[in-house]
């Protein structure tokens, strides 16, 4: 597994540039352009279960759902970032991206470190520290155990 | 219980008395925006809307403005999709091409109306605070689900006042003024919250309001809202639309907010948003003299009448730089009529200005206008992160029309106060 770090305000350009907004829906049409114009070497190495740690309001921007839709089928097991904005954070719920928020844990971590990640019980450990980020509220965990928002929102249409 | 706008509001929608900050609600909005990406989302949901329909037809606004004329067989292919889905669904409130930019359609067109709850697949839809509404960006998805059922959940975010006091110096625009207060918290400064705007403000216009609000979701906001006023009321009245078909929303007097900010008018300069976050602002004195290739007024921030009529004034009977492409981009057909009788049209295409149909233009790089390597664009935009315009070696600037049509004069970026003296 790696962790791919980034800092500060990682905006929607950057994690899946405008221009392929209109062209690239599909997960296979989004992987290529990946972080395209933030790291050119993302979309070739990146690997299931790899990891993102990023800075502050990770991404802002414009209401663009294919970054999350390219990380999730890429295989990233979570972001864990200082704060998320919310857009992104929204649309990481409705896809079934892991998003976890702790300043804490991205301060804590340096390069080639190890970490584990417990989600059921909210806890995240960077070489051996230990962090604990909060629960999600009931409904939003309705809607991930639900396989993400259309995957409930079918269920609740067939139950009418 | 006192509470902040955007807590009576959300407990109107959801049927309660009170709710409290990180609460979440069920609510149905009233409206529901897409733009051209509404081909992906219906795309989506294609079983389901064969099914079972659109919820409601009188939910959905679609707006063609992102990429028109279409500028591949994509996204002319795109534009047909969505056209037989409006026909398939009788959805009334369709504009197609030309029409203009969405956001400014909802509100030129009185979709938007004070104490009404908007949602929209594009993260500007927060601009319907200029008239008092409640409005928030969400992703695709989201947008899909709401066609089908016509609800959703929101949290509810704790809330800012802003405070603005005293009186804009001459030069200085709405534009200036919400670049300043990026810049001072930052672009994540008011992440998840609502923002209201306070104090001195009925001395902006609904169209200065718009900029402002507009660009909320720039400092990471979830709304942003001027409250509704005497401006609001004779706006609202010149689109057509009367005092009853509207319930505006105030906040308490004693309404707790997590944060209380306080701005003087008096003392903010023109800005300029430097590559490549909205929050790296510099006096525009500062950046005097910076060469730039491309000049673009426009957008759903500033593209209206009184942001064109600004940069005509300035450019009258002058000639942009040699070195300059200045791409002019009105914000709805309505606009562009009225700044064709005023005008105004006439005053930038002869200064050198080049028009583009109403809709988002090079905005978001996909088409008309995308920079080349090693190029400066300064825009009237609300975004100017790398790769925007569809060059991820290009920068942008942001920046008030005045202080675009004076630097499209110059071929280099300049304080429009040593223009506008009086
Ligand atoms: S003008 Fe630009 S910011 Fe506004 S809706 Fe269009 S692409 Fe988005």
């Amino acid at each position: 597994m790696k962790v791919w770090k980034y800092g500060d305000n990682i905006n929607t350009d950057m994690l899946f540039p405008g221009k392929y907004t209109y062209t690239c829906s599909t997960a296979e049409e989004i992987k290529p352009h990946l972080l395209e114009d933030l790291d050119s070497s993302f979309s070739k190495q990146v690997k299931v279960g790899d990891i993102i740690f990023a800075g502050k309001n990770f991404g802002c921007g414009s209401s663009r759902e294919q970054p999350v839709i390219g990380l999730k089928a890429v295989g990233i097991k979570a972001v864990v970032a200082e704060s998320f904005a919310r857009i992104f954070y929204r649309a990481s719920i409705n896809q079934g991206l892991l998003l976890i928020e702790c300043p804490e844990a991205v301060k804590a971590y340096s390069k080639g470190d190890n970490i584990e990640l417990d989600v059921d019980n909210g806890k995240i450990i960077v070489s051996g520290k230990m962090f604990s980020f909060p629960k999600l509220p009931e409904e939003i965990l309705a809607i991930r155990d639900a396989g993400g928002l259309l995957a409930y929102t079918r269920s609740k249409l067939k139950k009418k | 219980m006192s509470m902040t706008f955007v807590e009576k509001i959300l407990a109107k929608y959801a049927g309660e008395k009170n709710v409290v900050p990180n609460q979440i609600v069920t609510v149905h909005p009233d409206h529901l925006l897409t733009h051209d990406n509404t081909a992906a989302i219906i795309q989506k949901i294609k079983p389901e809307l064969k099914e079972y329909g659109v919820c409601d037809k009188s939910l959905s606004i679609i707006v063609l403005d992102h990429v028109i004329p279409a500028a591949s067989e994509k996204t002319a292919t795109n534009h047909k999709v969505i056209r037989e889905f409006v026909r398939t669904h009788n959805i009334g409130n369709f504009f197609d091409v030309g029409a203009g930019v969405c956001h400014q359609i909802v509100v030129e067109k009185g979709l938007a109306l004070p104490g009404k709850l908007l949602l929209g697949s594009d993260s500007h839809t927060c601009s319907y605070g200029a008239v008092g509404a409640f409005s928030s960006g969400i992703d695709r998805t989201e947008a899909a689900s709401l066609m089908l059922t016509g609800e959703t959940w929101l949290k509810v975010p704790n809330s800012i006042k802003m405070t603005l006091s005293g009186k804009l110096k001459l030069g200085v625009s709405a534009k200036d003024v919400v670049l300043h207060i990026i810049g001072d918290i930052s672009a994540s400064g008011a992440n998840y919250c609502s923002v209201e705007f306070h104090g001195d403000v009925g001395q902006f216009s609904i169209e200065e309001r718009f900029t402002v609000a507009n660009m909320g979701v720039e400092m990471g906001a979830k709304n942003a809202v001027f409250l509704v006023d005497d401006v609001t009321k004779k706006y609202l009245g010149s689109i057509g639309i009367s005092g009853s078909s509207y319930d505006p929303i105030y906040p308490d007097g004693d309404a707790s907010y997590m944060q209380e900010l306080e701005y003087d008018l008096s003392g903010i300069v023109p800005m300029v948003a430097c590559p490549h976050t909205v929050d790296n602002v510099k006096p525009a004195s500062e950046m005097d003299g910076l060469e730039i290739q491309q000049c673009l007024i426009g957008t759903c921030t500033n593209g209206r009448f009184s942001d064109l009529k600004i940069a005509a004034d300035i450019l009258k009977g002058k000639k942009i730089s040699p070195n300059v492409r200045l791409l002019v981009l009105p914000a709805s057909k309505k606009i562009y009529q009225d700044a064709l009788r005023a005008g105004v049209i006439e005053t930038l295409v002869e200064s050198g200005g080049v028009v583009l149909p109403p809709g988002c233009g090079p905005c978001l790089g996909a088409h008309q206008g995308v920079l080349a390597p090693g190029e400066r664009c300064l825009s009237t935009a609300n975004r100017n992160f790398k790769g925007r315009m569809g060059c991820k070696e290009a920068e942008i600037f942001l920046a008030s029309p005045a202080t675009v049509a004076v630097s499209a004069i110059h071929g280099k970026i300049t304080d429009p106060r040593e223009v506008i003296k009086k």
